[in-house]
């Protein structure tokens, strides 16, 4: 690892390179044509390739340059935040705004290091309750209000 | 006069019942976020955007637009208060409007902050009305060549002036053509880069990778830290400025609008450089340069009207030419391509109610701003006092349904937790967002003049330094990265020379 003395440098590097290898794999199939005649597959290609030279500069230069290395404190809060999130997209149809509303809060709120269980529930009926009032009444947004197979039975 | 009878156009189609409504929600709900700590006019308007969608395409600007300084003045009241700047253009504004604050006359620095904004945006105004006749129909002139090289230099002028490592901001900007293109090519119908997934043949939306590289990204590395604020809300009267305030004040105020103006119709310009610039002119320029840092009344003026003014400036590059120079002009050409208009010069012919009405729009938000900021400064300064716990997992909730309301599509809301990953790695690394964010709405465009002007060519990639238009962008483009790169060239020689003699 003291090869790499700026860290930061040589992810991002890897990272373009990585994105630059992966369009030019996957675009692999489509057709380049010519110059005057581009093909789907001319422009990602020329983009692909710059992303990989601009990837090896960052690379070639964090061995040559020293720089702070990369800061995860914790990785609570992108594990949560983003599970609420992806939580709400599978639920929200199924589930209904109000239900979906309440769980994206609740969970949410657990990845602040100040949590208060009660604060969160009120929290989260307070904006579920204006959510529907905004958002369903309001602006007419085309979102189940309730759980699906509540509504069937009526 | 031809400009009084557009602007007469325009306010006619500004001033109906409704849009001045418009405006004022906007504004309202512009400031109401703009406000909150860490968030910038970006997430704001990403975030608000789905609010506009059912309104006619006029109005949706016009509110839009009225986001957009709602947001921008939220965020310096955030930046006086709490020294938390939203985004990189009121860092400056930080600075001294801060020490004001603890210095107990966050009140002058507020009403400061609202004066010179609102100037300047009456300037910035006549400005717009002024030079973007001219320029767009010169921009009519524009073949295919033209246009690829202009986005060249837009582009790179916009990572040139903005901060940080050029090489990572420049393969941020290719990230994002890259991304842009990704859905059904318009010339064969290949799907490209979709997988397979019939959510993606039209592309990923733009206000998800905004909303998932500014909202998302932003909030988790918020929450990564414990927060330590220090608000300054109990000082919040006074807004009144003495006589003598007012006279050290003004000629700030004039030299920020003067600066913004010019550097906002800059490609690459805007809000930023603007107010960095301001800010240094007048620390130049003082009599007793040393006040700066501590409170200096000029240090809130001269920036806040740079940055107002260049803010509306810099509409003038996307009104005329297509092309946004920064990333909140890139929403804004997002905000227009879903109303069925793609901007460019030939919006001021086809659409003048539209291209006039938003012209004077502006002004009448930047109005409200001073009516409505001014008095209800104590209710913002309250949202300032809610705390993170409570803000973030609404911002996330807004956000969500903002997104999925796009299309009312649950996929969009799972591909905006994926960029929201991917902003979380880009500000781990230290990679600016807004560059991406630039190449992605210009990808398909770029990608359209490149094969057009080549193909009139005949596939002689010449055509791009014969023309002498398009050639002098080139070099103007190619000049702006020399400027940037030698000076890091001498520096890491000297680095390397110390390196050796030590």
């Amino acid at each position: 690892m003291s090869m790499i003395r700026n860290p930061k440098e040589f992810g991002s590097g890897c990272l373009f390179a990585g994105f630059g290898l992966a369009a030019i794999a996957i675009g692999a199939s489509y057709p380049v044509g010519t110059a005057a005649r581009m093909g789907p597959g001319y422009f990602p290609r020329g983009l692909g390739l710059i992303l990989i030279v601009l990837g090896a500069i960052l690379i070639f230069k964090s061995l040559r340059s020293d720089g702070a290395p990369i800061s995860v404190p914790s990785l609570k809060p992108i594990a949560i935040v983003l599970g609420s999130v992806v939580l709400f997209g599978l639920t929200v149809v199924p589930l209904g705004l109000v239900l979906s509303t309440i769980l994206l809060i609740l969970v949410a709120s657990t990845a602040s290091h100040e949590f208060r269980w009660k604060e969160a529930v009120i929290a989260s009926l307070l904006a579920a309750a204006f959510v529907v009032a905004a958002f369903s009444w309001g602006l007419q947004l085309q979102l189940p209000t309730w759980p699906a197979f509540l509504m069937n039975r009526s | 006069m031809e400009l009084f009878d557009n602007l007469a156009l325009g306010f006619s189609v500004a001033l109906t019942f409704q849009n001045i409504l418009y405006a004022f929600v906007g504004v309202l709900l512009g400031t109401l976020i703009g406000v909150l700590p860490g968030i910038g006019p970006v997430p704001t308007i990403a975030m608000l955007l789905p609010i506009t969608y059912a309104l006619p395409p006029v109005s949706a600007l016009i509110m839009l637009a009225g986001i957009y300084y709602g947001a921008q003045y939220g965020g310096s009241t955030t930046a006086i208060l709490v020294n938390l700047p939203g985004e990189s253009s009121s860092v400056v504004t930080c600075i001294d409007g801060y020490q004001m604050a603890r210095q107990g006359k966050a009140g002058k620095a507020l009403s400061v902050a609202a004066l010179g904004s609102f100037f300047a945006g009456t300037v910035a105004t006549i400005v717009i009305a002024g030079f973007a006749p001219p320029l767009a129909e010169f921009a009519l002139k524009f073949g295919p060549a033209e246009y690829f090289s202009l986005m060249v230099l837009g582009l790179i002028a916009a990572v040139v002036l903005a901060s940080g490592s050029l090489v990572k901001a420049i393969a941020m900007i290719v990230l994002g053509l890259l991304l842009g293109i990704i859905g059904t090519d318009v010339n064969s119908g290949l799907q490209r880069y979709t997988f397979g997934v019939p959510e993606m043949s039209d592309g990923i939306g733009f206000v998800v990778v905004a909303m998932g590289l500014f909202g998302f990204a932003e909030i988790i590395v918020n929450l990564e830290h414990r927060e330590h604020r220090e608000v300054f809300t109990d000082n919040v009267s006074g807004l009144w400025l003495k006589w003598s305030e007012f006279k050290e004040v003004i000629p700030a105020i004039l030299r920020g609008t003067a600066i913004g103006s010019t550097l906002g119709i800059l490609p690459g310009g805007g809000a930023m450089l603007s107010a960095f610039a301001a800010y240094t002119v007048e620390k130049k320029l003082a009599k007793d340069p040393s006040r700066f840092g501590k409170g200096a009344i000029q240090g809130v003026a001269g920036p806040e009207s740079a940055n107002n003014a260049g803010a509306q400036t810099s509409f003038i590059p996307l009104l005329t030419l297509g092309i946004p120079s920064n990333a909140v002009m890139a929403l804004m050409v997002g905000a227009m391509t879903i109303k069925g208009i793609q901007p460019g010069p030939q919006v001021m012919t086809s659409n003048p109610q539209l291209f006039w009405g938003l012209i004077a729009s502006m002004w009448i938000g930047n109005c409200m701003l001073v009516v409505l900021n001014l008095p209800m400064i104590g209710l913002w300064v309250k949202l300032l006092k809610v705390p993170y716990r409570l803000l973030y997992p609404a911002i996330l909730l807004f956000c969500c349904i903002g997104v999925y309301s796009l299309q009312n599509n649950v996929f969009d809301v799972l591909m905006t937790a994926v960029f929201g990953v991917l902003g979380w790695v880009f500000v781990k690394l230290e990679c600016e967002p807004a560059p991406l964010l630039l190449g992605f709405i210009l990808g398909p465009l770029m990608e359209e003049n490149l094969r057009r002007a080549l193909l009139l060519s005949r596939g002689d990639p010449t055509v791009f330094f014969t023309r002498p238009l398009s050639l002098g962008m080139l070099v103007v483009a190619g000049i702006l990265i020399l400027i940037i790169v030698l000076p890091a060239v001498r520096k890491t020689r000297e680095e390397a020379f110390q390196e050796e003699a030590a």
